[in-house]
């Protein structure tokens, strides 16, 4: 305090004008700027920097000439920077109400708190109560180079705390509050009762609001968000004047809607508050960074603190008390630290351009948000950017000509947190612009557009068009419902699909084709993947040599569709797995002391080859790629693919694959248009309808159950189980949401009967009779080849009665005999099995080359 | 000319330094617009100095050069200072700079970052190599175009393009001498003539990378192994938006080796290290500052795609009054092509013609996943154990711009990095051997491959090679994601049964000759062959892959009337697949001939050669019952 005059202005401190004439803000300002020119000064080491101390630093804060003891109680205390200096900090309890709770430093804000280094030492008291001096003048002060006004905005602020309702508001932050009362005000009683001092606010509530706070939020978030934190305390202490926090309430703001993309940041955003969103990287070890110096004087142990400046500390170089030169030494124990962490964050993959590389940018985390995240999690991000230039050489005055960006964050939001939580909503809110959502909905409007959106699937692929409406099905999904009240648990909204057929009729093509469609979605080959690889496997992270669990392809296609290729080529065990992912939607795993059931909500394509190379038709399906029919049934469409070996088809094909060689780019073009119409419709669709049985539809199902049992019933086999219910269902939903209705109706039914039949009549046909029977899928057999079985079993046991009381018996005469009586061919298989039955049912075995009765 | 480069250079420092308060705004593009105009003209390009050919130490700082690379991976953003004031110490006078194609602001002077005037810019950067799998003749040919002017611009007076004095301190790693390459084309393809002591000094850039320490020497992240040449971190100022990785450029523009760059990675071991300055990890430090000297500074001013990089063609494909000329002997220079290739695959016609056909193959379109026009070759029947297969893909490199030879041993497959990862300490895309320009030749030596076992590597190696021919893409390993990027790559697989690897046309090499000494007989064939002719031959293979195709309605028709008359004798015969390889067959042998439309003829003969070559497969299947 000694010499008020020493120094020139400094740029970014912030000051106060008495009227806004006086003192016109520029439009912009380059606080980061100022900043650099502070830190290309030596550091202030020696006494040669006497000057610079502190101390002296701070008279010079104002521009007003007027004696600093004047001014601390009308400006100062008004303005958002005297609020919180830790100076402030009561030591020792009991504390309650706005003084007695200290103050957190917020490092996220950055360095312009620390510009004013007042000492309030005499007069803190004071602080708080300044509001009411400042209304009599509010209306002229702004902080400098900004618009704003510390009284207006704190007004403005406290009144939109108070008055602010959103009862459309789906967010799930707001989870078991009152949507008709004024939510933020519910959120500070949360504060007085949970004690975690921390307010976040939804920039988007403030912008519906009051978007002119809103622009100087986004605009002067360093200045603003300590006016917020002053407003939120005053309301709080004054509503719950009793409460006792660990520090005052923090605000932190987030969706701020001004940036969204890593890619669009451009120098603008400098200084200004964003959001964006991003995948987490990596992040580095705890960065204790001092907030507060403790210096002892080693002559006379007088002590004294300096605060960081723009992560400089200022060594004092004489002690104030005895007037020693260097005899101040930091006493590391005494000095205040605070967290600071390294982020990496990483472009989220759906936001790259194709070809190129993604961006990164480094994000500090402070105090409590350090550890909030850990690598791979996909986050939003609300903060500050920041640009500082970097020094070629300390000792010399040379700049690169670049700056260094990174983000302070102030607030995170993992994207994926709703996925853990297993809630029933899609993890992505997929924004669309009211044009798209137009566009979309006239799209669905039209009477044709299941036809239309199924010729867009995968247009190089010729014909095929009933796979394809089950493959669009497929995308779209069921509607997600859940009797975990009943005790039933979820209940499966995917629809599974197994495509089979002669190589080379484009399998894999398709399931190409879907896997690049959708945003989730993974491929993988039967033949190249294990059970690990689809589940989830346990790793040493080299690193930290934690245990990490790692997860596999199906765990990662959540939400999506996973495409297995070469499905029949996959080991036992490997399949094994499916079978709970398939119909409970979940995978359970118990690997090196984890135990845990990750949610595995996905779709399964899956493509498999005939076993002979190829397709049988004299053979069931089952038959030909060799399956277990328990895996078989859970699938809800079985796909043959098979050459139709027409010539008509034959014709159109050959013109299809000409064309494909000679057709120009725009034609091209005007296809990727329609893939990108699609993805967007799928995901709207996916994320906005969700159908409901209508009470039609549901007699009209109940109605199609009972046929699809009779058919069967005729011919003394069932040809229908809940299991083909339950398909009906889910492809009546989805055919339902293709319409965008918000109810399945007839028609809906009725083409998922049809498209259920038709899959049926491809791959559940009993060869030898020609009737669909759909227990060659359930049970991996036909009616009639059991009956069969078992007529032979019975024949053979007739035949061995004849013979009379022989206790054994030739193996291969008995084999020549049966053939002989019979009148069909009777293979070796059909023979071993017959005794087999007869083995089942205890009335001889079979040991070598002979037959023995019991 | 010798003026006309001067005088650029001179305008372009003029631009460098100019105070922009002093012009109008639109004054730099007016400059830019006209510097391009400039260069459009062949000749002027030519006068400018390219990196591929003089070692950066000959070269003047900011001064004009150019670099054909190819962009293997691309930095953040970064934010400098466009327009910032300097104050003088000692007349206090201010003045306003421009940051723009610099990379330390002036020294000497007092930096005002205050000033209202300042303005930040954003530029983006691209770290290039030059052109992976480049062949000898392709560096030797331009480089002899730049020599070959009479006034070329002796940038520095102490150069003289004289390739036998070397000066002594001459750095190997910034070596781009053709004649040095000459030298090292034995060695070039090192798996496969295994020459151990090369395979020790070289492979390892792609195997040790950020593992080892700061002390190995930095790793320039070539996506070959054994390639040489400078890397350049090239800044670019406007619509990078528009390249992409893997692009092939050339690039004009403002060397910088400013050495006080260097300095930051030096200082960084000092106590003066800022210790909030922990933004960069030492990994990363060393990648994204490397030394000037190792990897100079390209600030471009000016940019064009390249569809080749075959020198002795026009850059841009659609000036094609030179190649309209070159159509008219197209067939004739096929036929020469033919016999030598022949000659080549020991007197086997079929697959000569095969081949030909191959290496004009080129990725033309995409429907949705689909690539269109690719046609991967299978060479079985390539005697194992022999130099044979290296002595071929020696003679493919001769004609072909750009190339690799894999060998497949196993070694290889469980030990070569083949797909790029992102290596997150570095913050860099660690390149591999899949990561190649646009129509470069990919040589699969399957001969090499023994029995054993695969790793996971070996495991994931080949189904990576695996997609890379069926979809023509490669998914980048981003650690928690893949990303898939599409490539353009022809793959020629040399093997002695049917390849494990998928392809679109299997042709069995049927010998017609038994030289007793293949690598004599092999280099008789390459002596006696003409360079006028070898050069017809190389503007030949670059030049049809540019053309457009159609078929006609007619033809259309015919070719279905074909197809479901074949489907009526027997529906095995043809499928839609063999329809589809069918198809490519005849667009490529139209093609060969010059003939932008099918033909009938054209459709009955590449019938007749797919005749041919399943005939082939068959009897072999008979001879050899075990072979699928």
């Amino acid at each position: 305090m000694s010499s008020p005059s020493a120094t020139p202005t400094k740029d970014d401190i912030l000051c106060a004008a008495w009227s806004e004439d006086a003192l016109t803000p520029p439009s912009r300002r380059r606080r980061t700027d100022d900043a650099s020119t502070s830190d290309l000064q030596p550091m202030p080491t020696s006494p040669v920097t006497d000057m610079r101390s502190p101390a002296v630093q701070d008279t010079s804060l104002f521009s007003s000439p007027a004696p600093f003891s004047h001014l601390s109680d009308t400006i100062d205390m008004s303005s958002p920077l005297t609020y919180g200096t830790p100076s402030s900090r009561v030591e020792g309890t009991p504390r309650s109400g706005l003084r007695g709770t200290p103050v957190r430093q917020r490092p996220d804000l950055g360095s312009v708190r620390k510009a004013r280094q007042v000492d309030l030492h005499s007069d803190h008291a004071n602080g708080p109560e300044a509001p009411a001096s400042e209304h009599s003048v509010g209306q002229k002060l702004v902080i400098w180079g900004t618009d704003v006004n510390v009284g207006t905005c704190k007004e403005k602020f406290q009144r939109f705390l108070q008055r602010f309702i959103d009862p459309s508001s789906t967010d799930d932050e707001n989870a078991g509050l009152d949507l008709n009362e004024p939510l933020y005000m519910q959120k500070l009683e949360e504060i007085n009762v949970v004690g975690d001092p921390v307010l976040n606010v939804n920039c988007e509530h403030l912008q519906s609001f009051d978007a002119d706070l809103y622009r100087q939020l986004i605009a002067y978030p360093q200045e603003v968000i300590p006016t917020f934190d002053m407003a939120v305390n005053e309301l709080f202490f004054e509503r719950f004047p009793d409460s006792v926090i660990e520090h005052q309430i923090q605000v932190r703001p987030y969706n701020a809607l001004k940036t969204r993309n890593m890619r669009n940041l451009n120098p603008e955003d400098i200084d200004q508050l964003i959001t964006i969103s991003g995948m987490v990287i990596r992040t580095s070890q705890l960065i204790p960074e001092m907030q507060e110096a403790f210096f002892r004087c080693q002559v006379c142990a007088f002590s004294t603190r300096v605060e960081v400046d723009r992560g400089r500390i200022a060594e004092p170089a004489v002690c104030r008390n005895c007037n020693t030169t260097h005899s101040m030494a930091l006493i590391h124990n005494r000095s205040i630290f605070s967290d600071k962490q390294m982020i990496k964050l990483q472009e989220s993959p759906e936001d790259m351009p194709a070809g190129q590389t993604p961006h990164t940018t480094v994000v500090y985390a402070h105090n409590d948000l350090v550890d909030k995240v850990q690598p791979g999690d996909r986050v939003n991000i609300t903060g500050i950017y920041r640009a500082v230039p970097i020094r070629l050489n300390p000792r010399q005055s040379n700049v690169k000509s670049v700056y260094k960006t990174h983000i302070d964050a102030i607030h995170f939001r993992k994207t994926h947190e709703k996925r853990l939580h297993g809630l029933d909503e899609e993890a992505e809110e997929k924004l669309f612009t009211e044009e798209r959502v137009r566009t979309l909905r006239e799209l669905a409007a039209k009477p044709d557009v299941y036809e239309r959106l199924s010729s867009a699937l995968a247009p190089s692929i010729y014909e095929h068009e009933d796979i394809k409406k089950g493959i669009l099905l497929q995308l779209f999904g069921g509607t997600r419902k859940d009797f975990s009240q009943t005790g039933r648990g979820g209940f499966r909204a995917e629809i599974n699909i197994l495509l089979c057929g002669d190589p080379g009729t484009s399998k894999s093509q398709l399931l190409q084709y879907v896997y690049n469609l959708v945003p989730r979605g993974q491929y993988t080959s039967g033949k190249g993947s294990s059970a690990v690889g689809l589940t989830a496997y346990v790793m040493k992270d080299p690193e930290t040599r934690q245990l990490v669990l790692q997860t596999g392809a199906l765990v990662l296609s959540d939400n999506g569709i996973c495409c297995i290729d070469e499905f029949d080529k996959m080991s036992d065990s490997t399949r094994s797995v499916l079978h709970e992912v398939m119909e409970q939607q979940t995978l359970s795993i118990a690997k090196a002391g984890i135990i845990c059931q990750l949610n595995a909500r996905t779709s399964v394509l899956a493509a498999a080859n005939p076993v002979e190379s190829q397709w049988n038709p004299k053979k069931t399906t089952i038959e030909n790629i060799q399956l277990p029919h328990t895996l078989l049934s859970r699938f809800d469409l079985i796909f043959l693919m098979l050459d139709p070996q027409d010539e008509a088809y034959d014709r159109r094909l050959a013109h299809h694959l000409v064309s494909l060689y000679y057709q120009s780019e725009e034609q091209l073009e005007e296809e990727f248009l329609d893939m990108a119409m699609l993805k967007d419709y799928v995901a709207y669709a996916r994320s906005y309808i969700e159908p409901r049985l209508s009470e039609e539809a549901s007699q009209a199902l109940i109605k199609a159950y009972v046929d699809m049992r009779k058919i069967g019933s005729g011919r003394g086999m069932v040809s229908a189980y809940p299991r083909q219910l339950e398909s009906l269902i889910r492809l009546a939903e989805a055919h339902a949401k293709v319409r965008f209705s918000d109810k399945v109706e007839t028609i809906d039914v009725e083409e998922a009967k049809r498209l259920h039949r038709e899959a049926l009549k491809q791959s559940a046909t009993d060869p030898r009779t020609g009737f669909v029977d759909i227990s060659i899928l359930t049970t991996g057999m036909s009616a009639t080849a059991r009956k069969r079985k078992e007529e032979l079993a019975q024949a053979l046991k007739r035949l061995i009665q004849s013979k009379g009381k022989v206790p054994t018996m030739k193996y291969q005469q008995l084999f020549d005999d049966l053939r002989a009586q019979s009148d069909v061919a009777i293979t070796k298989d059909m023979f071993e099995e017959a005794l087999q039955a007869l083995t089942d049912e205890d009335y001889l075995t079979v040991t070598g080359k002979t037959v023995r009765l019991l | 000319s010798t003026q006309f480069y001067k005088w650029l250079n001179h305008l372009m420092s003029l631009h460098v330094q100019t105070k922009p308060s002093n012009c109008s705004p639109d004054w730099e593009t007016k400059v830019l617009e006209y510097f391009k105009e400039k260069l459009k003209d062949n000749e002027a390009a030519s006068w400018v100095p390219s990196l591929n050919d003089v070692p950066v130490h000959y070269l003047k700082a900011n001064s004009l050069v150019k670099f054909r690379c190819f962009i293997q991976d691309m930095f953040d953003p970064e934010f400098y200072m466009g327009v910032y004031e300097t104050v003088d110490p000692s007349s206090k006078s201010k003045v306003l700079r421009s940051g723009k194609y610099k990379d330390v602001a002036e020294c000497g002077h007092q930096v005002d970052l205050n000033t209202k005037n300042a303005v930040t810019l954003e530029r983006q950067t691209f770290y290039c190599v030059p052109i992976p799998g480049e062949s000898p003749w392709v560096k030797e040919i331009s480089f002899s175009y730049s020599c070959s002017n009479p006034a070329r611009v002796v940038p520095s007076t102490s150069y003289a393009p004289c390739r036998h004095k070397r000066s002594y301190e001459e750095d190997e790693d910034m070596e781009t001498q053709p004649h040095k390459q000459k030298e090292q084309l034995g060695t070039t393809d090192i798996h496969g003539s295994g020459d151990p002591k090369r395979l020790e000094t070289e492979a390892p850039s792609s195997l040790s990378n950020a593992a080892s320490g700061c002390s190995s020497p930095l790793d320039l992240n070539f996506p070959l192994p054994g390639e040489k040449g400078p890397a350049c971190l090239v800044k670019v100022y406007e619509e990078w938006e528009l390249f992409k990785v893997n692009d092939i450029l050339e690039v004009y523009g403002i060397l910088s080796v400013d050495p006080v760059l260097s300095v930051i990675s030096e200082d960084k071991d000092s106590s003066l290290v800022d210790p909030m300055d922990c933004t960069e990890s030492v990994e990363e430090q060393r990648v994204h500052c490397p030394p000037a000297s190792l990897v100079p500074r390209l600030h471009m001013l000016y940019a064009h795609r390249l569809q080749h990089n075959n020198p002795l063609l026009p850059p841009a494909a659609s000036e094609g009054q030179s190649s309209s000329g070159f159509l008219n002997d197209v067939v004739s220079v096929r036929g020469e092509l033919l016999g030598y290739l022949t000659h080549v695959l020991l007197g086997d016609a079929l697959a000569a013609e095969y081949l030909i056909l191959h290496l004009i193959s080129t990725v033309y379109a995409r429907r949705d996943v689909l690539p269109l026009g690719k046609f991967t070759l299978n060479l079985s029947g390539c005697p194992h154990n022999s130099t044979y297969t290296e002595q071929l893909y020696r003679v493919i490199q001769q004609l072909i711009p750009s190339s690799f030879r894999l060998g497949m041993s196993l070694h290889n497959m469980n030990n070569l990095r083949l797909v790029p990862r992102k290596d997150y300490t570095a913050n860099r895309l660690l390149s591999g051997v899949l990561q190649l320009a646009p129509n470069t030749s990919l040589f699969l030596d399957e001969t090499q491959l023994e029995q054993g076992q695969l790793d996971s590597t070996g495991v994931r190696n080949i189904t990576a090679l695996g997609n890379l021919i069926s979809w023509q893409k490669v998914d980048y390993d981003f650690n928690y994601h893949q990303m898939e990027f599409p490539c353009n790559i022809n793959v020629l697989i040399a093997s002695e049964g049917k390849s494990l690897l998928p392809c679109d046309c299997h042709v069995r090499l049927q010998p017609q000759l038994a030289p007793p000494n293949l690598e004599q007989y092999i280099s008789t064939i390459q002596v006696s062959l003409s360079p006028s002719l070898l050069n017809k031959f190389r503007i030949y293979l670059s030049l049809l892959r540019t053309l457009d195709y159609s078929i006609s309605e007619e033809v259309t028709k015919a070719v279905e009337d074909d197809f479901v008359e074949m489907r009526k004798d027997d529906p095995q015969s043809i499928s839609a697949e063999d329809l589809h390889r069918l198809l490519v067959v005849a667009r490529l042998l139209s093609l060969s001939v010059g003939h932008t439309t099918l033909s009938r003829d054209r459709w009955m003969r590449a019938k007749h050669l797919e005749t041919l070559r399943t005939n082939r497969t068959e009897q072999q299947k008979c001879v050899n019952g075990n072979e699928p």
